[in-house]
Formats: structure tokens, sequence, C-alpha cells
């Protein structure tokens, strides 16, 4: 049968076993993983299973680094992601957060735009580190990207979004998540996607404050938007912007993303 | 005239343009994004918009944060 051991296409003729192939291909290896999850050593390996072989502790070489790292995402990641482009608009709290599972997920590029720089009050939620204030957020958020997943592509765009050139910066984007922090740059680049673009977009509004994080919901807007949150909690005085409940919202946008890239790939679809 | 608001079937007694509907609401018309009939109308046109009896509308309202 013909499977995939660390991604590398081989015909495999022994028992049919993940226990045998480890014997095989990579007998020192201690954690054995089919088709995204970690496996004993009696599971069974069938036609086209993704096998993937690690030795704790062992730096891969760079031809394995990859297969290695995507191991535990879902084996239809790979295709449905590769080749994907999504806009981040905006390097705050939500888009630097969606970034980085984004590129834990194997998408294949970013465009990321934002004006700003890293602020120490920036660090109570965003995903940057103390020896980078006063650096773009972009170009921060570019390096940051770089050490989780050097495979992803990373354009940084350090501008701010305006009518003017958000289609000329997102035109080749397959979805845009929308991640700014005022709520006319929210409606601003909703407008734009919405009347200018023709793909998909997952914005966010209401996240603000640390309790009752169980409102954030995702509702779906007209034919292609989502918005999430729970469209009423504002960041004013008194009701301040948290890692966690922000997180949340990032996280649940960087789902629906992945969600529809990986419905678009399985239905096979050209256009949304 | 009746107006279905986000689902929800509104009544009003004089004809009204979309900028008026939206400070009758107390909505800033800068927070928001608006689809009539399930089309998106951009925000200048807000003033020159009427609304007609039975207009299907979607305000999506936007409040600070990320």
């Amino acid at each position: 049968m013909r499977i995939y051991v660390n991604e590398e296409k081989v015909l495999w003729q022994g028992e049919a076993l993940c226990g045998s192939v480890r014997n095989h291909y990579k007998p020192d290896a201690d954690i054995v993983i089919c088709n995204g999850a970690p496996v004993p050593e009696s599971f069974p390996v069938n036609e086209n299973d993704h096998v993937v072989l690690i030795k704790r502790g062992e730096v891969p070489s760079q031809d394995e680094m990859a297969a290695l790292m995507r191991a535990r995402n879902p084996e239809y990641f790979q295709p449905a992601l590769c080749g994907a482009v999504v806009a981040v608009a905006g390097a705050g709290g939500l888009g630097s957060a969606v970034a980085v599972a984004l590129a834990r997920s194997f998408v294949s590029k970013i465009i990321v735009a934002d004006f700003d720089i890293v602020e120490p009050s920036n660090l109570n939620r965003q995903q940057y580190f103390t020896d980078q204030i006063g650096m773009p957020k972009v170009e921060a958020l570019k390096a940051n990207l770089a050490r989780i997943n050097p495979y992803m592509e990373v354009v940084a765009v350090n501008k701010r979004i305006t009518d003017e050139n958000v289609v000329e910066i997102f035109h080749d984007a397959d979805i845009v998540a929308e991640c700014f922090d005022t709520a006319s740059a929210k409606a601003m680049l909703t407008e734009n996607v919405l009347l200018r673009m023709s793909c998909p977009l997952v914005a966010v509004s209401g996240v603000a404050g640390h309790a009752d994080v169980e409102n954030i919901i995702c509702r779906r807007v007209g034919s292609r938007m989502l918005l999430i949150g729970d469209g009423s909690s504002a960041a004013e005085p008194g009701r301040g912007l948290t890692a966690a409940k922000v997180g949340v919202a990032a996280n649940m946008q960087a789902c629906k993303i992945i969600e529809l890239l990986v419905e678009k790939y399985c239905e096979n679809k050209d256009q949304w | 005239m009746k107006i279905k608001i986000n689902g929800e079937v509104k009544s009003f007694d004089q004809e009204l343009s979309l900028v008026e509907l939206v400070e009758e609401l107390g909505l800033n018309p800068q927070h928001l994004v608006v689809e009539l009939n399930r089309s998106v109308v951009q925000r200048q046109d807000f003033g020159s918009v009427k609304l007609k009896d039975e207009d299907l509308l979607e305000l999506i309202e936007f409040v600070a944060g990320g």
C-alpha cells in the first residue's frame, strides 16, 4: 500500500501496523502520529495514511521540519490551506493572535497591515515582546511569525488602511480578517470588502472586558460575512481589553477562516 | 410604512431617509454598515436613500475593541 512517512510517499509492503512502519523507517522514534493523532504501535495503517515518526528532543533536518511541525494538524489542512492567502487588517490584540494561529496551521501566506508601533500598553494582550517596544507592529509580527513557522509568507504593510488603498493592498486575499480597534475603522473596512471585493470577511465587534466570555458568538451576516463577538461590549474607560477574552475572539476568527478555506477545498469551489 | 430591521418588523408614521432612521435609532453612522434589500449602501449615500414600505434592512453596528 502507498502511505506517507514524514510526508514522503512510500510503498509499504510490511505488516499493516504503525509500529512496524516505525521499526522500519525510524526505530528510535518514540512518538508515532497517524493522521494527526498520536497512536500506539498496534494501531493499524491503511492506504494513504500519513504516519509521522518523531524522536523526542531531536531537531529535524530542514527536509523534514515542515512535515513534523504539521503532524498534529488534520491531514486535509495541507491541501486546503496550501496556497491560501489571508488578509489580516490590523496587528493588535486580534490580528497578532489570528496571525499566530494561521501560522501554526500552515496557511501559505498572510498580508498583514497596520500603521502602529508596539507600545507597552499593547503587551497585556498582543503577541509581542518587551524588546520589540517601538518597532512597527507589522515588522515585529513578521519576525515573531518567522520564528514560529518560517514556511509562511508574510507580507507586512506598514500603512493605515483607507478607502483608497484597501483593495490594492488586499486584492489577492482569499479571505479578509477584520482585526481593527476602532468602530469606524471596522465599519470602513467592512463596507469596502463587501462593496469592492468578492471574498468572505470575518469581522469582530464586542470583545472588551474580562467577563461573560460565553456571550461571544459567531453569526452570519448577509451572504459572505461572519461577525464574532457579543455585539455590545465596547472598549471604554472602565472596560479594558484583556488577553484571554480578545484571544477567544481572535482564535474563533482564525477557526472560522480555516473552516471556510477547508469548506472551499472540500467542495472544490473556484469561487465563494 | 413597515420596515424589517435586523429581522424585526418596525412601523414608522412618516417617510424616512436612511440617515433619518439611523438618527432616530440613536446610531452613529460612522460605526455602521448597512445592507438594504441585500445590497450594501455606501455611507456617503445614507442621506439620499429613501426607505420604502417592506424594505429589508440589515444594520451592522460595530463597537470599539480588538
